[in-house]
């Protein structure tokens, strides 16, 4: 695992990549969030057409739900001595990086952004709120990919950004107890420190909070390794809907006494309670990583590969990414690089990790590995990392493919879960849509730039991101709900861990049965019968 | 043979990684070098970059091109992955882990013999080491071969008309451009070039290039430093400055400090 004592690999501020005017504003600067210079923070990458519309404008039969009522100044007033009059806690002006999200699809119109410091502040609000029938969207770092932690209509936001303590480490069993406002990245600095490492790692890490990332039941870069938050985390302080605060925060790789309610919590996305504490279970910081970056001719040989993978290096395989040729071509363009690691296009790239105790013992069945894959023309050509610089570089060519499928002025993302096999063809057949709808080309007049797809194959997740020149509804028409119809046909997941959001409400019948659909509905009414807490999202409860 | 071909000569360290703090050990004599990861030095990879790049561009007036390393075993690994990147040959000059690291002078003294039984003519390095931040190596072997040297070298250019490189060296005005002829030193700077990756092709390749292997003993030098470290410390942790709410405060907190 890379250092993260270093600053990290800073990326050069992106003007947009196309005619219009560049726009880069430092006017909204982030006070609280300049402390990690990420890719995200500071400066917002715009799309090309000036401001973000609003939410409840692109989906006008959207309605605010009646029972709520709205905010008045007694409620502010209120709040503001819940939050000890501190002006910093309560925010009624330049809101605009609370309402968007951050691929600037989505926009809220609240009017009020709470930031409370301790878990008790939290309870106070939540409890106020219930009483009063006044919605609340909990956010974390906003860098979520399916608009759900912004608000739609007029929803107090209550930011988790002030609650950042790290509260105890055990440096026998490896749990950490946190508040849920740490950033990953400082998490994982702070367990690097001490030699143990977060069992999560994306590619937000700079911005997004653990806390989100448990509510997301984020994946990431290392499932493949680590496994799913839903094994990693050991226990949660939630507040409810209606201000309990719910402790859970006993450290115990085992305790089989009850249900375990953490996990109704986790990936519950904000709908069921407002996570404010997190325990979790950290592995040893492995000794030794290496990073492969190979070139292959097609989607049987990246299959190939990952079996071939898993035979030779099994126990010491910690991620297995794969990404398409166009794909790196937006990076290329994204980072402004000259080069490529590898001098000659393929259709497919694979990122692979290693990490394990022993350099010596890793560095030889990576080299089996690879000579084998050579010697058996499963890869063309591929980079070994040769230091830890080489190392960020070349995921740094996986990791910011993100965020260049934007460059063009928007993207339409999809990530889903499908059976290896049929994997990649989701890709060429929305590009065959795409070029039957007459909307994907190289010129102006087409909104859509391309269409990619990279991902978590070890998991079987795959990204398929629309590079967009503008946000339409007619490219939305032709793709949704194609690519869910898509999914449910090859019975994969509609999400696979970006979760549901706004963006995915209406589509969870395509993975999941009116059966399962009625059961969740039943336990979010159970703990928020008002629907006060991320209304609007993860479940349908429009009229 | 062929005098006025070049046989370039590369001298490569490995040091702790570059992008890794380094902690110092209990003796406050040294950094913690067990569990930790180790590279070729940065200055170093340029200088296998740019011996490449020169043998790339004027393979007919290049002979050879082969790197030396003095360390421990485990220096092989930058070697091989040199090798992998261009470089012909190589010699690992072994020391024993538990010696103490080589100074400049010494590393220098050893650097002499092997250009001697190579019969170099060009000397590229970097110009530092990133773990003791000499900058000394480079100038010393060319006062021992009394050679010419250019040292922080942003460019390089050959001149085979009459034997000479242009180089242009970072100076902290700006840029001075030098020309020498052979037989000479050059010292790598940052802007000089960006390092290759190695590619899998020549990894396996690189396992059949000649590694010959040394004993840092069997030189006949004298390995005694003359230098001794009293003691190593991390610098003085900056401290928070503090917020100050208005132009007032500011003066009285200046005044305070009698900075006023």
């Amino acid at each position: 695992m890379f250092s993260r004592a270093c600053q990290r690999l800073l990326l050069p501020r992106y003007l947009v990549q196309n005619s219009s005017k560049v726009l880069l504003s430092s006017k909204k600067a982030l006070p609280v969030y300049t402390k990690n210079f990420t890719k995200f923070s500071n400066y917002r990458f715009y799309s090309s057409k000036g401001d973000v519309k609003l939410t409840s404008e692109v989906y006008p039969s959207l309605k605010r739900f009646e029972h709520f009522k709205r905010l008045t100044s007694d409620d502010i007033v209120h709040f503001k001595q819940v939050l000890d009059n501190d002006d910093n806690l309560v925010l009624t002006a330049d809101l605009d990086f609370f309402n968007e999200d951050h691929l600037r699809k989505y926009k809220g119109q609240s009017s009020l952004v709470l930031k409370p410091k301790t878990t008790e502040q939290v309870s106070k609000i939540l409890k106020y709120c219930n009483e009063n029938s006044l919605p609340v969207v909990p956010q974390s770092g906003n860098t979520g990919l399916v608009g759900g932690s912004n608000p739609v209509f007029d929803e107090i936001v209550l930011s988790l950004a002030n609650l950042n303590k790290i509260r105890s480490f055990d440096n026998v069993s490896g749990i950490l107890k946190a508040d849920a406002g740490v950033i990953l990245e400082n998490a994982d600095a702070f367990l690097a420190e001490n030699g143990f490492i977060f069992p999560l790692d994306l590619g937000a890490k700079g911005s997004c909070f653990i806390g989100g990332n448990v509510a997301t039941n984020a994946g990431g870069l290392r499932l493949l390794r680590y496994g799913s938050l839903h094994g990693s985390v050991l226990g949660l302080e939630v507040v409810l809907p209606d201000g309990t605060v719910l402790n859970s925060l006993n450290s115990l790789r085992k305790d089989n006494t009850g249900f375990d309610l953490k996990q109704l919590f986790i990936g519950s996305e904000g709908t069921l309670g407002i996570i404010t504490g997190v325990s979790v279970l950290c592995p040893t910081r492995p000794k030794a990583v290496n990073v492969a970056f190979l070139g292959v001719e097609s989607y049987e040989a990246v299959q190939k590969a990952f079996t071939e993978s898993k035979n030779y290096l099994s126990e010491i395989l910690s991620a297995f990414e794969f990404m398409d040729l166009n794909s790196q071509k937006l990076s290329k363009e994204f980072l402004k690089q000259k080069s490529h690691p590898l001098d000659e296009e393929h259709p497919f790239y694979i990122l692979i990790e290693t990490s394990g105790s022993n350099k010596d013992h890793d560095d030889v069945k990576l080299e089996s590995f690879l000579e084998y894959a050579m010697e058996n023309e499963i890869v063309s050509d591929g980079v070994v990392a040769q230091d830890e610089t080489q190392l960020k570089t070349l995921w740094n060519w996986r990791e910011s493919v993100s965020e260049a499928s934007t460059i063009y002025g928007g993207v339409y993302k999809y990530d889903v879960s499908i059976p290896i096999q049929d994997l990649y063809r989701l890709v060429e057949d929305v590009k065959v849509r795409l070029s039957d709808f007459n909307l994907i080309g190289e010129t102006e007049e087409f909104p859509v730039k391309d269409a990619i797809g990279y991902g978590h194959i070890g998991d079987g997740n795959l990204h398929l991101n629309v590079a967009v020149r503008r946000y339409s509804k007619e490219v939305e028409s032709c793709l949704e709900p194609f690519v869910y119809e898509w999914i449910k046909k090859h019975n994969g997941s509609i999400s696979a861990e970006h979760g549901l959001g706004f963006q995915k409400k209406n589509y969870i019948g395509y993975s999941k049965s009116d059966i399962e659909i009625n059961l969740m509905k039943q336990l979010k009414k159970l703990y928020d019968p008002k629907l006060i807490l991320n209304p609007y999202k993860y479940i349908n409860f429009d009229k | 043979m062929s005098s006025n071909k070049l046989r370039i000569l590369v001298p490569i360290k490995r040091v702790l990684d570059y992008q890794l703090k380094p902690r110092i050990n209990k003796t406050n004599d040294g950094i913690i070098t067990t569990g930790v990861k180790f590279s070729i030095n940065p200055f170093c990879d340029i200088a296998v970059e740019e011996a490449v790049r020169i043998r790339e561009k004027n393979a007919d007036l290049v002979d050879t091109v082969h790197a030396v390393s003095i360390g421990p075993l485990k220096s092989q690994d930058i070697l091989r992955s040199s090798m992998a990147k261009g470089i012909d040959s190589s010699t690992l000059i072994e020391t024993s882990e538990k010696d103490r690291e080589l100074e400049p002078l010494i590393i220098a003294k050893i650097l002499k013999k092997i250009v001697e039984k190579n019969n170099s003519n060009l000397i590229i390095l970097g110009k530092q080491s990133i773990d003791d931040d000499s900058n000394q190596t480079g100038q010393m072997l060319a006062g021992l071969l009394n050679w010419p040297q250019a040292t922080n070298a942003a460019k390089v250019e050959l001149n085979p008309s009459d034997n000479s490189i242009n180089i242009t060296r970072e100076i902290d005005g700006g840029e001075d451009i030098v020309n020498a002829k052979l037989p000479l030193i050059i010292t790598t700077d940052l802007r000089l070039n960006e390092p290759r990756f190695a590619t899998l092709p020549n990894i396996m390749k690189a396992k059949k290039k000649p590694l010959e292997k040394l004993k840092v003993g069997e030189l006949g030098i004298n390995l005694e430093n003359k230098l001794k470290i009293l003691k190593i410390e991390e610098p003085v942790q900056k401290q928070p400055g503090i917020k100050v709410s208005s132009v007032d405060e500011l003066i009285e907190k200046l005044q305070e400090k009698k900075l006023l």
